[in-house]
């Protein structure tokens, strides 16, 4: 632990915090000061005189480009058809461009932007799916992507075989998961159903495995979509509590919405995309009454 | 290089998972299973050999053991190649939600293949058993044209898995090219019962006829380079290049995938 913080001590680039505004470092201190849960600043400044915690993701002016084709062509015959005709045209189209912005441990920070502001690109490449055309990426800490529960599923597959597959994917070692099976079969409240093919079960239910499955270890860095609601109203209750819990252990957040009282809710902090570019980032309050103006006009 | 050794051990689980899958679902929703690996190919064997020997007249000596050599090598590249030029397609969900090294699919899918060629290469022992074939020390020659199989399929797999993820027809394609490499790869047939010339260049090309043909060697207990090392070299030249033509093409277009899938 101690060697890993005096790593990122040494490494964190300076650049980075040169680049981001003066204004953003400010209230980024404001943020610490007023919104971080009591017990882990106190357990923060109990470890390491640092005041600051450390960042967790560096973003440093990040780009991506899409290669449009007017017409999607995928296939040999087109494209040698397209070829010879010399019909293969590309429009080139930024949906990320020069997007600079960092994210310290324990910050809960609320992505807003209007559909194709490039919200969906900036989390893929945080999650390391998505390779930037520009600019780099540091992220320290085990992410954990709660997107489209169950999107790593076999259809054929048993729940339980499910939840060997899925947690392997996410880095975790068979006799680890093995260990939290119960824990995770009893949270899913699948029961019997477990045993079921998950082609066999509603939409809910394998949101709920999904659910179930990657939050059995508390990850570092948390990342939410949009919805939040998983299931039926109960079910919705008792997730909702288990990112609370885990908000209040100083896990770190990122939430994509265009909701900004979804925003106002959980994230102490935000920033706005607006075709590709970062136009503002700082207290939740602040950049959500802005948003709100975005909207209006 | 020293990022993938880490990536691999930490992922380790992740590609025993997939194989299982492959293997546990192939067979899941059929009555005998597994047993399915060996009975597939002795049925076939039966038929070759029916038509072949009994209608055509030709074959010979230890003819359903000539057929098998060829027939199970063939069916290993032949499922390898196509499971892993579907691999990254078929996990396209995956590999736009979580992080995982991409090579892990095609991987998985061909070693899963192995596995089940192996376990079918017990019908080879049992015929070979029935019909009280002598097998001496070259024997564990064998070796050889297995390993190269397995190299050869790896690297043409990666090759096909990548430019599947940009053309889709290729499934289409390859299916004919797979026609193609099984006729000339003198499966249910002798090349010196046929009316071209021995060294006719299109068995000198089908790297697959190659490894057949050293594979059968040594199971009749020749060696394998006992008429003509062409077939070893060759074979051993076609998988090195074509391996690392599928690491090098696959390595540099894997960051594209996630746009196409």
């Amino acid at each position: 632990m101690s060697q890993e913080d005096i790593n990122i001590a040494e490494t964190a680039p300076e650049e980075a915090s040169q680049k981001a505004a003066g204004p953003e470092a400010v209230v980024k201190e404001a943020v610490t000061d007023e919104a971080q849960p009591a017990p882990v600043k106190k357990k923060k400044k109990a470890k390491k005189p640092v005041k600051k915690p450390r960042k967790v993701i560096i973003c440093d002016k990040v780009g991506v480009r899409f290669n449009m084709t007017e017409q999607k062509v995928d296939n040999l015959k087109e494209y040698f058809i397209r070829l010879v005709k010399k019909q293969l045209r590309y429009k080139e189209f930024w949906a990320l461009r020069d997007v600079t912005f960092h994210v310290r441990k324990g910050e809960r920070v609320g992505i807003l932007g209007l559909n194709g502001a490039g919200k969906s690109t900036l989390l893929k490449c945080i999650a390391g799916v998505l390779k930037p055309n520009e600019g780099s990426i540091t992220v320290n800490g085990n992410i954990v992507p709660l997107l489209e529960l169950g999107a790593g599923f076999d259809k054929d597959y048993t729940g339980a075989e499910n939840i060997y597959l899925y947690g392997s994917m996410l880095g975790y070692s068979r006799a680890f998961i093995r260990e939290k099976f119960d824990d995770i079969v009893k949270f899913s409240e699948l029961g019997d159903f477990i045993n079921v093919p998950v082609k066999n079960y509603s939409s809910g239910m394998k949101a709920r495995l999904g659910f179930s499955i990657a939050t059995i270890v508390e990850p570092d860095i948390l990342i939410l979509d949009e919805v939040l609601s998983v299931g039926d109203a109960k079910f919705k209750k008792k997730s909702a509590k288990k990112l609370q819990t885990m908000m209040k252990k100083g896990v770190t957040v990122l939430l994509v919405s265009h909701s900004s009282d979804q925003v106002l809710q959980i994230c102490n902090r935000a920033i706005i995309l607006d075709h590709g570019q970062l136009v503002a980032s700082g207290k939740a309050e602040k950049i959500c009454a802005q948003y709100e103006e975005m909207i209006a006009k | 290089m020293k990022i993938f050794f880490k990536n691999l051990h930490k992922y380790k689980y992740l590609l025993f998972e997939l194989i299982k899958k492959d293997i546990k679902l192939k067979y899941r929703s059929s009555a005998l299973g597994l047993l399915w690996t060996l009975l597939e190919p002795l049925l076939t064997m039966i038929v070759l050999t029916l038509v072949f020997s009994e209608m055509f007249g030709k074959g010979g000596d230890n003819f359903p053991v000539y057929i098998l050599c060829g027939r199970l090598l063939y069916s290993f590249f032949s499922n390898g190649t196509k499971t892993a030029l579907k691999s990254i397609r078929k996990h396209g969900p995956m590999i736009s939600k979580v992080y995982i090294p991409k090579y892990m699919y095609p991987l998985a899918s061909i070693i899963s293949s192995y596995i089940i060629f192996l376990i079918s290469l017990i019908v080879l022992v049992g015929v070979a058993i029935f019909q009280k074939m002598k097998i001496n020390l070259y024997i564990f020659q064998a070796f050889i044209p297995l390993l190269i199989i397995a190299v050869m399929t790896m690297g043409v797999g990666l090759l096909l898995s990548t430019f599947n993820v940009f053309f889709r027809d290729l499934e289409y394609l390859w299916t004919v090219v797979l026609m193609l490499i099984m006729y000339t790869s003198a499966i249910f047939y002798k090349v010196e019962n046929l009316k071209t010339n021995i060294n006719a260049w299109i068995f000198k090309v089908n790297p697959l006829h190659s490894v057949i043909v050293m594979f059968r060697d040594a199971v009749f207990g020749r060696s394998i380079m006992a008429e003509d090392s062409y077939h070893l070299y060759y074979a051993l030249a076609f998988s090195a290049v074509s391996f690392l033509l599928g690491m090098l093409v696959f390595w540099k277009e894997q960051d594209k995938f996630i746009l196409y899938v």
